[in-house]
């Protein structure tokens, strides 16, 4: 197999999976920093190398319902967006997810206004977190890009069928050129397939898509969904099994860096999990048991390796780059305390907001939160989430 | 454009697409217009339906009345369901995978005129292979009869009750017509459920396009309007006997009036036919009445100084 290694941005590596992955319709809005996702795939249609339709729809709203109506005639559909645009679709993942379209859309997670900020945070997919999509974090562009591909394995299986979001972080990711390992055309082509859809828009076996329920069967088909999230649950390590037979790649659901002899682990997602994995390996060559768990798959919530991670550790530290306002803690804290709540496991946690509106997240930052951790006596760790960083 | 005209009733098919036993009202003016459009539209036709009347009431889980594919996503993207459609077939059938049909999409005054006006504006733009039908009933039928922009001037709707100070809503029917021709797309045309003929021609018109076509469509509603179910039709035939709604088409950006309407009926015949426009016949209203009748009157004289204008292109 010859591989072929280019120099790529995030949403450089995201457009040319799309391209390899015989996707007949892309809808797309441009909004900052998704860009260059829409002008790389224009570029490709431009030179004749996409031979999917590409629209260049007049809004977000547009963009995915133009996704769900294309998708429903059994086409393979990708879109890409950002913040607002995320947030002007709100309406439509719900019915994307409720229609059982396994369109892959990439989301370059940047904060939503107000204030207008261009930079990243996750408050954009946690505000849409319970749409009954699929949603993946990715840390570097070469995991941008493998899980594209890899996502529509997953989002296309008859137990599944569900859209699937590939959150990539704002500028951190979405700008930053790494080397990237391409898989071959034709490998990749392999790999998806051509799924047959039973149920699409075909004139000679018509279906009528998106009735009214009553209260009486409604709630069947919103269970539905969580059955498919279940087999989602199931079908993602198998999918990882056969992608990393043609990639060599294989990152689960949590990526685990010094976690099982570690006493303190940092939760994290997206790209600071790379910062603080690093910060990590310094404490490592000073002796410090410390380990970083990178919450790569967020729906569905992987339960039972968060379970197995914790462990016997002393204490962890969860990250988070969204706000939940009011609440008692932001989203990615609440879960893991759920988890650890309804398995009669308490170890001792504290919750961190970081980097919100794009503010860095330094490995000396990272060594902090680390520190705090390691200084406190876990039984007075405060009960409250701490703003990491901000000037109060 | 290259279409079969239909001249007779005989030459209809017999199978329909949109099958009895839905919940649709009697005396609906938006199932005949729909049963009437896919008699005109080929059998494979697919269909997309914004919320509204025309969707909940043929959708009621677990039963359908489409024989033809058909889906409701949401109110305000009709128009960009159906482009997602148009072109995933279109790549389907290039890569060998499936095969184009024609696509129509329905959606009513409320998901035409106002809130999917954008969707609507954008796949017009486009340029997409679909009809658009926008089944015009003046208002928000299926929430309770709440004004629209295309509810016309003096009408009462529940959001405009005529009072004390106001004589129903004091704004003036949007120009539709106006704003999707001014998209240049090849044909466009108003319709009524009253000429069957005319409207079922202006079908085939439309869907012979090689891009995006577009017939507004006035469907009177018993219960918004305020009349006898039984007097649908004849309501229909007065707004166009009276001018009030004029027929007619712009294909490539030529007017034709294809019903003209020489010796108008008197406006009041088809006001004090319903109930949501007969206060106007009040002496307190009289400012009113004179305001929709130069209403109707403006509207009729600009489609047919835009026939004259265009008719040397």
């Amino acid at each position: 197999m010859m591989v072929q290694k280019l120099a790529l941005s995030g949403d450089e590596a995201i457009a040319y999976a799309v391209k390899q992955c015989d996707v007949d319709l892309v809808a797309a809005y441009p909004i900052t920093p998704q860009t260059i996702i829409v002008e790389k795939i224009s570029e490709f249609v431009a030179n004749g190398e996409f031979d999917g339709e590409f629209i260049p729809v007049e809004s977000e709203h547009s963009a995915l319902s133009t996704c769900v109506g294309g998708s429903l005639t059994g086409a393979r559909v990708f879109t890409a967006t950002a913040s607002q645009g995320l947030a002007l679709m709100h309406e439509i993942l719900y019915a994307a997810s409720g229609l059982r379209t396994p369109i892959v859309m990439a989301i370059v997670n940047r904060a939503l206004n107000s204030p207008l900020s261009i930079h990243n945070d996750h408050a954009d997919m946690m505000g849409s977190r319970d749409c009954g999509w699929i949603q993946i974090y990715v840390e570097n562009v070469q995991e941008a890009y493998d899980r594209i591909i890899f996502s529509f394995k997953l989002a296309e299986r008859e137990d599944v069928l569900l859209p699937v979001t590939v959150n990539l972080d704002a500028f951190f990711l979405s700008h930053n050129v790494e080397s990237v390992e391409l898989i071959e055309d034709g490998v990749v082509k392999k790999f998806l397939g051509r799924p047959k859809r039973k149920y699409r828009l075909d004139p000679d076996e018509p279906y009528s898509f998106g009735a009214m329920a009553y209260p009486w069967n409604c709630f069947e088909f919103k269970y539905q969904q969580v059955v498919a999230m279940r087999n989602a649950y199931k079908a993602f390590d198998e999918v990882e099994d056969e992608f990393s037979k043609i990639s060599g790649r294989k990152y689960g659901k949590l990526g685990k860096y010094w976690t099982d002899d570690a006493d303190y682990l940092m939760f994290i997602m997206g790209s600071s999990a790379g910062t603080a994995k690093y910060a990590a390996r310094l404490m490592r060559q000073e002796g410090l048991k410390v380990g970083v768990v990178s919450v790569k798959l967020y729906r569905p919530f992987p339960e039972k390796e968060i379970l197995e991670v914790l462990e016997g550790k002393k204490g962890i530290a969860v990250m988070d780059r969204s706000i939940s306002f009011g609440a008692p803690t932001p989203p990615l804290a609440s879960d893991i305390r759920s988890v650890m709540f309804a398995n009669d496991m308490k170890v001792p946690m504290m919750s961190f907001v970081y980097g919100m509106g794009g503010r860095d997240f330094s490995v000396q930052d990272a060594r902090n939160i680390f520190e705090m951790l390691m200084k406190k006596d876990p039984s007075e760790y405060p009960k409250e989430t701490i703003y990491y960083g901000v000037k109060a | 454009m290259s279409y079969k005209p239909i001249r007779t009733l005989f030459e209809l098919p017999t199978e329909e697409n949109l099958a009895p036993g839905h919940r649709m009202c009697s005396g609906c003016g938006v199932t005949v217009g729909v049963r009437q459009i896919l008699l005109a539209a080929p059998k494979d036709v697919i269909v997309v339906t914004a919320t509204g009347c025309l969707e909940v009431s043929t959708v009621a889980y677990p039963y359908t009345a489409w024989r033809c594919p058909w889906v409701h996503v949401a109110f305000e993207n009709a128009a960009a369901v159906a482009s997602g459609i148009e072109a995933a077939l279109k790549a389907l059938e290039r890569k060998g995978y499936g095969k184009r049909h024609p696509v129509i999409a329905f959606g009513g005054d409320g998901g035409t005129y106002d809130i999917g006006i954008q969707a609507l504006s954008g796949a017009l733009e486009r340029g997409h292979r679909f009809l658009y039908v926008c089944y015009d009933n003046e208002a928000y039928m299926n929430t309770g009869i709440q004004r629209s922009g295309g509810t016309p001037y003096g009408t009462w709707t529940t959001t405009t009750p005529f009072g004390k100070v106001r004589p129903g809503k004091t704004e003036v029917k949007k120009n539709l017509m106006g704003i999707v021709v001014a998209h240049g797309i090849p044909y466009a045309a108003t319709a009524s459920i009253s000429h069957w003929k005319d409207l079922m021609n202006k079908v085939r018109k439309a869907l012979s396009c090689d891009g995006p076509s577009f017939i507004h469509l006035l469907t009177p509603c018993n219960r918004g309007w305020r009349f006898d179910p039984a007097q649908t039709i004849r309501i229909a035939k007065l707004a166009v006997e009276t001018r009030y709604f004029p027929l007619y088409e712009v294909e490539n950006g030529v007017y034709r009036i294809t019903v003209p309407v020489p010796r108008p009926k008197p406006i009041e015949e088809f006001i004090k036919a319903q109930g949501r426009l007969r206060h106007l016949l009040r002496p307190e209203y009289a400012d009113a009445l004179a305001t929709f009748k130069k209403q109707v009157e403006d509207y009729y004289s600009y489609v047919e100084m835009m026939t004259k204008a265009t008719s040397s292109k």
